[in-house]
């Protein structure tokens, strides 16, 4: 039983209010945004996500800079309100076609009016994009999706949030465009997030892949939809695994530690051809989720050294090598190296020739940061740092430096080579025929190498 | 058709309204509004309202613009309409005579043609919680819940909820409960049936207080056909709903295995479902139906792994996070079976700290023999991270998997490197966990010293460190040659010690000091007493007086007080008790576990959920209940808090209040003159007080409660036993033990059962050995993997020297312990095999 929805902006304004149950005594909002703020200001921890103030029940989520938050007064599933909280995140961002403060503030109409379906009593009800549909008067009010390029297949993954690349769709779901008729088309994305630990020999010591296909529908009458996946694809590894050789040595197959689906899908024939059935609700979801442990060629080599280099100076050498085919682009790469504490000063040296790089020593948090615009599969790009300490370092080096981490996004390529073969739309006539998108992207969740 | 242009662009970013002069300035603009027949007026009085809502937003009363705004309700137009009922809705309750004027619009529109008209009329009608306009409710209401859309149906469903809040009686009068219960047996729509659900769940546990009826009602929900109709539509439901639904079967009790197998294979695709809440929510149906089936139960738990790993992966930190929650649940009550997972919890660079800390728990609390030294590895590497919090958590995680395993070579070295480290949070926080380990492996304590030796004090600060380093420097002054001399150079300080705690420390460390090199320390005892006498600390000064005059009165006393012989602490007591933990498992899939509390810690009694209203219905005596739980609760965790106590630190409290039954020997009373050493310097003013008896004893109890900080209440009486009592601490090592056993002939040899939440919360052997060493029975040796564990017991019975030997064989899935006792006193034999089975019935019952 929800007591109460808000969403409140960075700086805590009210963006939308809604109080349900008139249970929860006032200024709950205000008692939130301070406790968010300053939640353990000596050790600069995070608020979780859920926490209790009084007797009431705080529990949110982050979404483009904005806290979505429930209250309640009872013993409710925290998983259940989370689950919520992304969904009309999701369902707002269907409409408003863009998911930001601005947005919303122009269209907090709408959002009351979502609300007053998604939610009754505190009760969850509805949250399909197109079943709200029909209970929706207000026509959202588009907002400048920025300076977004015109929508291409490759140039959607240059912009939007770090987790989610492939939502950087910005048209509503519900709005016509100015053109007039809607654009009849289907997006189907493969994002793959991955994690892997170098240890300091270059040796792997953790890798998983997190993925997910996600889909968002533009397509008029709700037409069935087959999504055929890898044949060769299997789920479940066996408790054994670890002396099943063939598994790891990457003979081709996908393996899937787990996954799981959306509602929608049926897997009457997942079984024996490796093909998704489903009726694709209006908006964006996630037709599958899954997870891979098994090994797989990481698309980087990093390379880390800290040297001593006199009494109070160090020499650090980062080296990316990228470990894909060459017609494949990573860009948006990030690479971080926390240093000593008593460092003052860093000075950089980059390789001849480099175009699009730049190199920051960012004082207050002790790190080197090395940005890349992009790099080319099979290229090697080298940073030589050289440290200026305070006092004379001493001990060991590598023990107050590192680990080195990396985020990047590599548009069109993903690691686990879990492929949709095909992707099948039923015809409703000769003329019918959508555009598709199938689009893959890899991205670094916690990419790291330690020295 | 969008707002118009001209005007949106003012109200289009209605970020700062500026409040009073708005209000009015938006009354006057209504008024105008009100009776225009413009064509536009509908598009400039949405802009208004857009005002009105975006001040009610930002939390600006516009309560005053009540009258205004209702009278442009009266409009066709059904954007302007919810906005006004949206208003209306916030602020009817403190204007319910002008609220009046809205009704006669909204019974109008209850009959509208179009569903969707008489649903948000319905919905508004019931949302205006205005008591005396109830009679205008009750007829809408019965038209709704018969109403041929589903929409309004489900509207209605809710409403008679709303309805029970205003006025209970109304809604009972009205019969609309019965009109529920039978819509949520036939409705087509499965969310009309999930309103139902929801409506009568909060009507009959409300009512239940009152009426018995209500109360068996409430069965009714749970009973075989309801389920089992319920079940059978789950497709048809929402997610949300399917979370509705499962919860409820989560309360039903099977009355075979088979029902218990049918419903899990209906749910099992449940468990791949992409929504985390559907999920946890099955898992809980899982978990509960096979309670009383061992084997089944631990198949539950391999099958619910992988998806709850893929659900970590899967979703925003925030969901991932209450799914870890629900997953360090599991594991921490069947570690052995998560041994193998460890790299899934590992800490990722982008894991925020909350669950970085999770993780940390469960890799402390999965290290076994088979994986300790990759755990611990990866451990270390988050000891230097930037993150010091997170460093700080992982030499703590390295701390306990130390005192936890068998073979600590590795990682007592691992933790003296730590020192090496020179960061002065890393060193403080290896100190404190040195010390722990001091406390229970003794035989480290030359490795140990030499390092901790090295360590100046002055480079640490925090006062947890410090108290720790203090306590090493008097524990092992005998092995420290400097530390007398550094004990006196942190005394000279004294005035400079900020933190309470470190300053008792010294005091005790210095008086510990004195005893094993007394030349060398006297004028630091001297300085130390004089200085705690007159800190302006309660504590200090208090312990300060009590150990002057425990010197004044006897110095072998003193001695003994403060240098008792010690033993080992085998293990540390789990902060939490085993029932509060069984509390919060069958709270599975709520706010109980992210808390790590169970719910009547953290709501009040009217806000409970349905169900944990239900569940105490069945026992009636609702109140006793609660106050009985948490009674217990407390008294646990006072045992728990004495528990944390070293024995040594017990000892020391039995000895002061002297009706400790303590086997140990002391030491002969050297024969110093303690008293005169001081008398010099004490202050005339505390020399005069006599030290008679009575404030003797008192104040003995006082403050060596407090002795090391742990700030634990006085320590509890043992609780009644029967007939033989056992001694609470006796000290019987692995080699005596295994002579007497091989020695004494078998007294007894029987077949006893464990109960089957007992077999169940079985997973490792420590929860056995902690239940057993509250009943005064000591584990010297204990291994085996499930189904099958092996232990070796003893106990003492008090008084006497006599012991008990026990090797108990347990089978977790069959419930069933094979128990042969050997006894010192062959006549007590049977008594303590009597007791000792008791105990033993009593594991895993709250």
């Amino acid at each position: 039983m929800i007591s109460q929805f808000f969403v409140l902006s960075q700086r805590g304004d009210h963006i939308v209010f809604r109080d349900y149950r008139g249970e929860v005594p006032k200024g709950s909002a205000e008692i939130f945004f301070r406790k968010v703020k300053f939640w353990n200001d000596d050790e600069a921890e995070e608020a979780p996500p859920v926490f209790n103030v009084d007797g009431v029940n705080y529990i949110h989520v982050k979404v483009a800079g904005l806290f979505f938050v429930v209250t309640t007064m009872v013993n409710v599933s925290p998983s259940l309100l989370l689950e919520l909280l992304q969904r009309i995140a999701r369902v707002t961002k269907d409409y408003l076609g863009v998911l930001n403060e601005d947005s919303l503030r122009k269209n907090f109409i709408l959002v009351y009016e979502l609300l007053d379906e998604v939610i009754d009593f505190g009760y969850p009800q509805t949250t399909s994009t197109e079943v709200l549909k029909s209970y929706i008067f207000n026509e959202p009010i588009m907002v400048d999706a920025g300076r977004l390029p015109p929508l291409g297949p490759a140039a959607m993954f240059m912009q939007g949030t770090k987790r989610m690349p492939g939502t950087a769709v910005t048209k509503s779901v519900v709005a016509t465009e100015p053109g007039g008729k809607k654009r009849e088309e289907i997006f189907v994305d493969i994002i793959e997030r991955i994690s892997v630990t170098f240890s300091s020999s270059g040796y792997i010591l953790t890798s998983e892949i997190d993925g997910t296909i996600q889909m968002k529908s533009y397509l008029t009458g709700n037409p069935e939809i087959r999504l055929a996946l890898n044949e060769d694809l299997s789920i479940g590894r066996t408790a054994s695994s670890s002396y099943d050789y063939r598994s790891s040595s990457g003979g081709g197959a996908v393996i899937l530690d787990d996954c799981n689906f959306h509602e929608s899908v049926h897997l009457d024939s997942f079984d024996i051809d490796r093909t998704l059935h489903l009726i694709p609700p209006d908006g964006e979801f996630a037709v599958m989720n899954y997870r891979i442990t098994q090994e797989f060629k990481p698309p980087f080599r990093v390379t880390a050294l800290i040297e001593e280099a006199g009494p109070s100076r160090a020499e650090v050498l980062l080296k990316i090598r990228a470990d894909f085919s060459a017609n494949v682009t990573a860009n948006t790469i990030v690479v971080q190296m926390p240093v000593p504490s008593y460092t003052m000063r860093a000075s950089f040296e980059l390789e001849a020739g480099a175009v699009g790089q730049t190199t920051d020593f960012k004082e207050g948090s002790r790190r080197i940061e090395w940005n890349l615009k992009k790099i080319v599969g099979g290229s090697e790009h080298t940073l030589r740092a050289k440290l200026t300490f305070s006092q004379e370092s001493h001990g060991n080096l590598t023990k107050e430096a590192g680990p080195v981490n990396m985020n990047f996004t590599i548009p069109m390529y993903n690691t686990s080579k879990l492929q949709v073969r095909y992707l099948q739309i039923a015809k409703k006539s000769k003329t019918y025929n959508p555009y598709r998108w199938v689009r893959y992207v890899t991205q670094a969740n916690s990419y790291v190498a330690r020295l | 058709m969008a707002p118009t242009a001209p005007t949106a662009a003012k109200s289009a970013s209605p970020s700062q309204p500026s409040g009073k002069s708005e209000v009015a300035d938006l009354k006057q603009q209504l008024r105008q509004l009100a009776g225009s027949r413009a064509p536009d007026a509908d598009d400039q009085r949405r802009d208004v309202f857009k005002r009105v809502i975006s001040c009610m937003t930002a939390g600006i009363d516009v309560s005053a613009a009540f009258g205004e705004m209702v009278l442009c309700s009266a409009t066709s137009d059904v954007v302007l309409k919810k906005m006004c009922y949206l208003y209306v809705g916030v602020h009817a309750r403190n204007h319910p005579d002008l609220a009046l004027l809205t009704i006669n619009f909204l019974q109008r529109d209850c009959h509208d043609q179009d569903p969707t008209i008489r649903g948000l009329a319905l919905r508004s009608l019931c949302s205006l919680r205005v008591p005396n306009l109830v009679e205008y409710l009750v007829s809408p209401l019965a038209t709704g819940l018969k109403d041929p859309s589903a929409y309004v149906r489900m509207i209605a469903a809710v409403g008679a909820a709303k309805l029970y809040h205003i006025s209970a009686t109304a809604c009972l009068d009205a019969d609309l409960p019965a009109a529920l219960k039978a819509l949520m047996l036939s409705d087509p729509d499965a969310q009309v049936v999930a309103n139902c659900m929801h409506a009568l769940q909060e009507i009959w546990t409300l009512e239940a207080a009152k009426s018995e009826e209500a109360a068996r009602e409430i069965e009714t929900l749970y009973s075989k056909p309801v389920v089992f109709y319920l079940l059978n539509r789950i497709k048809e439901f929402s997610e949300w709903a399917q979370c509705l639904v499962l919860e409820l079967v989560s309360n039903f009790l099977p009355s075979d295995n088979n029902e218990i197998f049918d419903i899990m294979n209906l749910l099992e695709d449940r468990l791949q479902h992409a929504n985390g809440a559907v999920v946890l929510a099955t898992i809980k149906v899982f978990l509960h139906l096979t309670m009383s089936m061992t084997d089944v139960h631990q198949q539950v738990y391999e099958r619910i792994k992988a998806p709850l790993l893929t659900l970590v992966g899967a979703g925003s930190p925030e969901q991932s996070y209450s799914v870890l929650c629900h997953l360090h649940l599991l594991v921490m009550r069947a570690p052995m079976l998560f041994s193998s997972d460890y790299k899934s919890f590992y800490c990722q660079f982008s894991d925020p700290s909350y669950v970085k800390k999770l993780k940390l728990e469960m890799l402390t609390a999965i290290a076994n023999e088979s994986n300790t030294y990759e755990i611990v590895t990866e451990l270390c590497e988050y000891a230097g991270n930037v993150d010091v919090p997170i460093a700080r958590e992982s030499i703590r995680a390295v701390g306990k998997i130390a005192l936890q395993q068998y073979d600590v070579n590795a990682i007592v070295d691992r933790l003296l490197q730590f020192l090496e480290m020179d960061k002065e949070y890393v060193t403080a926080e290896t100190l404190v966990l040195v010390k722990d380990l001091l406390r229970k492996y003794p035989q480290w304590s030359h490795d140990c010293i030499a390092v901790v030796g090295n360590i100046s004090s002055k480079n640490i600060q925090e006062p947890k460190g410090k108290a720790a380093l203090i306590w090493m420097l008097g524990e092992y002054s005998q092995d420290m040659h400097d530390a007398p001399y550094i004990l006196e150079s942190l005394v000279e300080n004294w005035e400079e010690e900020h933190s309470p705690e470190v300053r008792l420390h010294l005091l005790t460390a210095v008086m510990k000091c004195f005893f094993k090199r007394p030349p060398e320390t006297q004028m630091a005892l001297g300085a130390t007493l004089t200085a705690g006498l007159s800190d302006t600390h309660q504590d200090v000064h208090d312990r300060a007086l009590f150990y002057y005059r425990l010197l004044q009165y006897d110095p072998a006393v003193a001695e003994r007080v403060v240098n008792p012989p010690k033993q080992a602490v085998s293990v540390f007591a789990d902060t939490q008790s085993s029932e509060i933990k069984d509390r919060i498992f069958d709270e599975f899939n709520s706010l109980s576990v992210v808390y790590q509390k169970p719910s009547y810690m953290f709501t009040d009694k009217e806000h409970r959920g349905p169900f944990e209203y239900s569940e105490d219905l069945t026992n009636l005596a609702v109140g006793a209940e609660t106050t009985e739980n948490t009674i217990s609760a407390q008294r646990y965790q006072e045992s728990d808090n004495d528990l944390l106590l070293s024995t040594s630190d017990k000892e020391d409290n039995a000895t002061a209040t002297s009706n400790g039954s303590s086997a140990s020997t002391y030491n002969a009373p050297s024969d110093l003159s303690g008293p005169s050493l001081l008398s010099s310097q004490i202050p005339s003013e505390t020399s005069l007080i006599n030290p008679g008896a009575p404030t003797y004893s008192s104040q003995s109890n006082f403050s060596l409660d407090d002795l090391l900080g742990l700030g634990v209440p006085q320590s509890s009486a043992p609780p009644p036993a029967p007939a033989l009592t056992l001694n609470s601490k006796p000290v019987l090592d692995p080699g005596t033990f295994q002579k007497k056993w091989g020695q004494l002939a078998l007294s007894l040899s029987q077949e006893c059962s464990l109960s089957p939440q007992g077999a169940a919360l079985l997973m490792n052997p420590q929860s056995l050995i902690r239940h057993m060493q509250n009943n005064y029975i000591q584990c010297i040796a204990s291994g085996g993997q499930p189904p099958n564990y092996k232990f070796f017991f003893y106990a003492q019975k008090d008084g006497a020297t006599a012991f008990f030997l026990v090797e108990c064989i347990v089978n977790t899935a069959s419930a069933k312990a094979q128990i042969k006792v050997k006894a010192d006193d062959g006549t007590a034999a049977e008594a303590f095999s009597t007791l000792f089975q008791s105990a033993l019935s009593k594991f895993g019952l709250s």
